[in-house]
């Protein structure tokens, strides 16, 4: 009895959560320099979908749908793939301090990133070559573990430790490019990206990076109570029946397909993989399959207020980057003082 | 037979076998204690049972199904592990806990159901901690997570429990408690596999011991037949004395205890 009151409790936090996200989502097409009126939006908004009298100007629209709604969608997946794949992390590896830059995503991406930029090549080729690069570098690092690991327990621990070793590799190839490129609009343009910011985004970004984070975040959530299961133990879940190399390999897959993806159109945004799954954690318990969901709904609207601070705050835009260190790591000394449970 | 291990080796890759033609069965009820000293491959040839190592030599069979052809989530239907307590990373709650034991009965896609709920509420019945369910499982003592993990791989329902030391650092109370759960799931046709820096245990609650030593089993029989001078002090290589004494008002009359002798 006690557990079901428990659960409907559940449902309720999820539910409240995902209405605070949505009153988040409609207040932030609000924000900004040009003012438009929440009727104007829900308008613009609702014609996509049904066949309304036209009552706004032209500049309405362009500002709602080509630069806001862009920017907005581009915020919740970004903040929602980075914690959710934080959390799959934090549970794989059986260790709450465990970031989704773990296995050299970030790094990988920001070396693939500032080469193109380097190479002057046109925008979206840069975002290419930053998703390409985090899968290689977390490629790499998954090969590491297999041919040195020798399997069963030591292979994790090598997992991490060719995750360091492929992170600090791309960080000094990006020291290089950096120490290369033209100090009058290229260096500049890597500093930007390794800081990460939204505000380039497009809508054509945003359908990038909509596939392989949606695919990603199915595929864990369909396995979600293996790896559940995979969290007390890789030896304890063998004997509960959980096939363990395979689901660490579809987590591993599915956390790194979506990281890449959103840091390929954000750039480098850190903290909130870290201290998203803690919230979340600290809301509904380590259970995954409330875990991973609630991490999502948590994560976008985190990263959504953020951003609306980013470019709202100050006439000159703040990088996002900045703002989710300068939020994120005074939040988490809170968290540290407000534990009673503790995590470990 | 329930459980049949014929001339079974193991080895890491590359290193020294550790375990060495070992033969044995464990039938429907009954409760096999394994001693040993440390570093002689008990807990290895628990993992071989449950399918953590995969053996180099010879054969498991469960039920006359040999366990080699088994995927993890079979053979965890068959056979229930109860580890040592030790600490976990996250702040389950018990009940999270003793539902993973429903693991191999959930489909790959699902979560746990009502039925699953409720079976492992009753799990938590027979060991008769109910009212921790609610309790995390880093917060309760020693002997109450040993009972957490009982009642994990009873959730499981297999007919086999392989239990590594389900008494060490336990008080004495503690002690017999685990002590006469085990008796009481042997007698419900559980076969139970535990090891035990014990001796005594064997008489408390064992009908078979194996005395292993250097990946061998060098004995194996009745707690009777196996548990003597002889045998512990060749074991543990310090002087051993089993004495019997009469204890009043006890049907059996007579009680069977290890003494070491500090010579």
């Amino acid at each position: 009895m006690l557990r079901q009151v428990h659960n409907t409790g559940m449902s309720q936090k999820i539910l409240l959560l995902f209405l605070a996200l949505m009153l988040i989502f409609f207040s932030s097409f609000l924000l900004g320099r040009y003012q438009v009126m929440p009727d104007k939006v829900i308008a613009i908004l609702a014609s996509k979908i049904l066949d309304l009298p036209k009552t706004w100007t032209d500049t309405m629209e362009t500002v709602v749908l080509q630069v806001r709604f862009p920017r907005i969608i581009a915020a919740l997946l970004v903040g929602g793939a980075l914690s959710s794949s934080g959390a799959a992390y934090q549970s794989l590896f059986k260790n709450p301090l465990v970031s989704p830059a773990i296995l050299g995503v970030s790094a990988g991406a920001g070396f693939g990133a500032s080469l193109g930029m380097i190479l002057h090549y046109p925008w979206w080729a840069v975002q290419v070559l930053a998703f390409l690069f985090a899968l290689l570098a977390v490629a790499t690092s998954f090969l590491i573990s297999r041919i040195f690991g020798g399997g069963g327990n030591g292979s994790m621990t090598v997992l991490v430790l060719g995750g360091m070793v492929i992170s600090a590799l791309f960080q000094a190839l990006i020291s290089c490019v950096k120490y290369l490129a033209d100090p009058l609009d290229t260096l500049p343009a890597i500093t930007f990206w390794l800081m990460g910011g939204l505000s380039k985004i497009t809508n054509v970004d945003v359908l990038f990076a909509l596939f392989p984070i949606i695919l990603s975040c199915v595929g864990l959530y369909l396995i979600r109570w293996q790896v559940n299961v995979l969290s007390i133990g890789d030896e304890e879940a063998v004997t509960l029946g959980i096939n363990v190399n395979l689901i660490r390999f579809v987590v591993v897959i599915c956390a790194t397909l979506m990281t890449a993806a959103a840091v390929s159109i954000s750039g480098i945004i850190g903290w909130v993989g870290l201290i998203i799954p803690h919230m979340a954690r600290m809301l509904v318990g380590p259970n995954f399959a409330l875990l991973l969901p609630v991490s999502l709904i948590m994560g976008s609207g985190y990263l959504l207020m953020v951003d609306n601070i980013a470019r709202n705050i100050t006439a000159v835009e703040i990088p996002l980057g900045i703002l989710t260190a300068l939020i994120g790591a005074p939040f988490f000394i809170f968290l540290l003082s407000k534990v009673k449970k503790g995590w470990t | 037979m329930e459980l049949c291990v014929e001339d079974l080796s193991f080895a890491y890759p590359k290193r020294p076998s550790l375990i060495n033609g070992v033969s044995f069965s464990v039938d429907k009820g009954d409760v096999l204690c394994l001693l040993g000293p440390n570093g002689t491959g008990k807990t290895t040839l628990m993992r071989c049972l449950l399918g953590i190592n995969k053996i180099k030599r010879g054969r498991i069979k469960i039920g006359g199904f040999d366990i080699s052809n088994m995927s993890a989530r079979e053979l965890a239907r068959l056979v229930a592990y109860v580890p040592q307590a030790t600490t976990i990373a996250f702040p389950y709650q018990v009940m999270d806990m003793v539902i993973m034991g429903r693991s191999p009965h959930i489909g790959f896609m699902s979560t746990p159901s009502e039925v699953d709920l409720e079976i492992a509420r009753s799990a938590l019945d027979e060991t008769g901690i109910s009212h921790l369910q609610d309790s995390l499982f880093s917060e309760i003592s020693g002997g109450e997570r040993q009972l957490v993990l009982i009642s994990r791989a009873l959730a499981q329902q297999s007919n086999i429990l392989i239990m590594d030391e389900p008494t060490a650092s336990l008080d004495y109370g503690n002690q017999t408690r685990i002590l006469k759960i085990i008796r009481g799931l042997a007698s419900q046709g559980y076969s139970i596999v535990m090891t035990t820096h014990f001796p005594n245990h064997a008489f408390l609650a064992c009908n078979k011991v194996a005395i292993m030593n250097g990946g061998k089993i060098v004995a194996i029989g009745s707690p009777d037949d196996i548990v003597t001078d002889g045998n512990l002090s060749d074991l543990y290589t310090t002087k051993i004395k089993v004495v019997s004494t009469k204890v009043r008002g006890m049907l059996s009359g007579e009680i069977k205890v290890c003494v070491p002798l500090m010579t």
